[in-house]
């Protein structure tokens, strides 16, 4: 398997209004905990090591330049 | 009556080598009679090599040091002798219970797959446990085997040469010089043989406190493994509490990088401390306080020409995960067949090299380990310390991340991938039996096997005829037939699914080679390749 990089959520602006929703309110520490927890939790779901280190390795490189 | 560690056990004598004429020249010095430099002692003696054992002190282990010792260093000491005295005195525990803040958030069990002879733990002060090894070393003396353990001996200078090593040792009546075909050197963490040859000890220091107290009193805690992130009693820290024979407690305390070390050992502050991890009325004593920072370093070689190092002089890893005696245990059970073979003229001295191939393996794998546990333990950043928390939070409703919480990795023999000395491998056979790994238990009808196993190459048969032994160069191989009935458990980690294998087994209870068939001339190039000849 590899990392699907093309559209794949259905309902892409609920699927964001509903990210931030989480954080609503919320204290940054409150916040950082949470974005932590649901990292652990999709990573898990995922499970394919290399799936797992292609995403960490392009959440760095699209942060770049 | 006088504690056991403060009585001196192996006293100063004068030995004959302080009168003699002429220079005396010694098979094999071993420097250190700590856990490492006895166990040394105890498997050359049995295979019948002379040694001599110096130590500048005349007693056991003083202060908190070791009480974890794992399945696999126990299996070693059946091999040295003195196995059934260890775990009769220790405790047995296998349940670990990992606290966040308030709330106990799971527990697991180290071994859930029975059938072995040895538990995956026991806790015993580590004086105890150079006590027994001292009295078997008593034992094998009074059998006449050749071990002169020399106490108040200490090398103050070493000189290393093509073809012998020479030593300088102070004793209270001055000092005398011998040499040596060979040393090992276990003299701890802050060797001095290491110092003395200008050797390197490269790694990573950790910055952060541990406040030890070895702490006796009647409680009824269970037998486990107490581990705490951030409770109320240490905010912030973390704490370990841990069950010793003689109602003694270990408990160990995290303080921070940034503490008056003379304050926060003064009973005055532990006892309040303790009081709030325990109830205001606990009673109890302190045995010893001490407060210990950790390092995770090692040599970047265990061999230099004729000294081997071993144990904690080759090797320091952080407590959590009790790999320090038990992986220096490993080191010695790798050495003295491989010595012994060399010593008789049976393998080249490049056999020696794979001691320092094999064992630097171990020891990163110990270091990645206790490094990882540490970085667990003491998060280094904000960020690493909010994926702490979430794993702690989250594992204590979801399984899935309850394999992610590091405590300790607690201690498991190495596998030697990747070794010079494994042979072929039969891909049916179950893989954690690959060559490189240690034997794994097993029930047999009237004994463990591991009881079977050891001090010698064997072929282990199952199901398979083969021939009442094999020899090549000097060399013998013993025959042990041993039938799958005699144990599901057996069956079913020896044979996997096939219906019939072959191991070869080296004298450190190691897997060599293995083949689900006999051939007589694969097994004797296995041999070869086994002994450093291939
Ligand atoms: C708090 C703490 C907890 C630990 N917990 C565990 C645990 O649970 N499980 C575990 O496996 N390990 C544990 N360890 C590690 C364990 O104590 C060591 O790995 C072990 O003692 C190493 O044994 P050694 O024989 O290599 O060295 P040592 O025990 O240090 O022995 C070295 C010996 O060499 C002698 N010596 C030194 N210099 C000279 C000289 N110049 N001449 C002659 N003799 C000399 C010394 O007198 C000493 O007897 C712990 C350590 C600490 C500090």
């Amino acid at each position: 398997m590899t990392l699907n990089t093309t559209p794949n959520i259905a309902g892409a602006d609920d699927f964001y209004a509903e990210l931030l929703a989480l954080h609503e309110g919320r204290s940054k520490a409150e916040s950082d905990a949470i974005n932590a927890r649901l990292i652990l939790l999709l990573a898990n779901h995922i499970g394919d090591r290399l799936v797992l280190s292609d995403a960490m390795q392009k959440a760095v490189s699209a942060g770049r330049g | 009556m006088s504690k056991i560690f403060e009585t001196p056990l192996y006293p100063y004598q004068r030995s004959r080598d302080q009168d003699a004429l002429h220079l005396v020249r010694h098979p094999v010095v071993i420097i250190g009679a700590g856990p490492i430099g006895l166990g040394a002692a105890i498997d050359l003696a049995q295979h019948g090599v002379p040694v001599v054992v110096v130590d500048d002190n005349d007693k056991v282990s003083f202060g908190s040091r070791a009480i974890c010792f794992a399945k696999r260093a126990l299996e070693i000491t059946d091999r040295l002798g003195c196995g059934d005295a260890l775990v009769d005195k220790g405790v047995l525990w296998d349940t670990g219970k990992v606290f966040f803040d308030t709330r106990e958030i799971f527990n697991f069990d180290l071994m859930p797959d029975k059938g072995h002879h040895r538990p995956a733990f026991i806790n015993l002060q580590q004086y105890y446990f150079e006590e027994y090894l001292l009295s078997r070393l008593r034992e094998l003396q009074a059998e006449g085997k050749p071990i002169d353990l020399r106490g108040k001996n200490k090398v103050s200078a070493i000189g290393k040469h093509d073809d012998h090593v020479t030593l300088e040792i102070d004793t209270p009546e001055g000092p005398y010089n011998i040499d040596a075909d060979w040393v090992i050197a276990c003299d701890g963490a802050n060797s001095p043989t290491r110092r003395m040859l200008g050797l390197d000890f490269i790694g990573r220091v950790f910055e952060d406190n541990f406040l030890i107290a070895d702490t006796i009193m009647e409680a009824d805690f269970p037998s486990e493994r107490w581990f705490w992130f951030d409770p109320p009693f240490n905010r912030g820290q973390s704490a370990l509490l841990h069950k010793q024979p003689d109602n003694v407690w270990r408990i160990d305390l995290q303080l921070g990088w940034d503490v008056d070390k003379e304050k926060e050992m003064k009973p005055e502050n532990v006892i309040p401390r303790l009081k709030a991890m325990l109830g205001e009325d606990a009673k109890f004593e302190l045995e010893w306080v001490s407060i210990y920072t950790f390092q995770c370093r090692r040599m970047e070689a265990f061999r230099h020409g004729r000294v081997l190092f071993a144990g904690d002089a080759a090797h320091q890893v952080s407590p959590f995960g009790a790999r320090g005696a038990n992986s220096g245990l490993q080191d010695t059970d790798n050495l003295a067949w491989k010595l012994q073979l060399v010593m008789a003229g049976l393998a080249p001295d490049s056999l020696l090299d794979t001691y320092n191939q094999e064992r630097v393996y171990g020891a990163d794998e110990n270091i990645l380990n206790s490094s990882r546990s540490t970085d667990f333990i003491t998060p280094k950043s904000d960020t690493s310390r909010i994926f702490r928390d979430a794993v702690l939070d989250l594992a204590e409703v979801y399984p899935f991340a309850r394999p992610l919480v590091n405590s300790g990795r607690l201690s498991v023999p190495c596998t030697y991938d990747g070794s010079t000395l494994n042979g072929p491998d039969a891909v049916e056979l179950p893989v954690n039996l690959r060559p490189g790994s240690t034997a794994l238990d097993a029930p047999l009808k009237a004994s463990w096997l591991l009881e079977r196993l050891g001090d010698k190459f064997q072929l282990l048969a199952i199901g398979v005829d083969i021939p009442d032994g094999l020899e090549d160069g000097g060399i013998a191989i013993e025959s042990l037939r041993i039938d799958a009935s005699e144990s599901p458990e057996f069956a079913r980690r020896y044979l996997g699914g096939a219906r019939q294998a072959v191991y070869l087994m080296r004298p450190d209870q190691h897997v060599a080679a293995r083949w689900t068939s006999f051939d007589k001339d694969a097994v004797i190039a296995a041999l070869r390749t086994a002994t450093g000849r291939g």
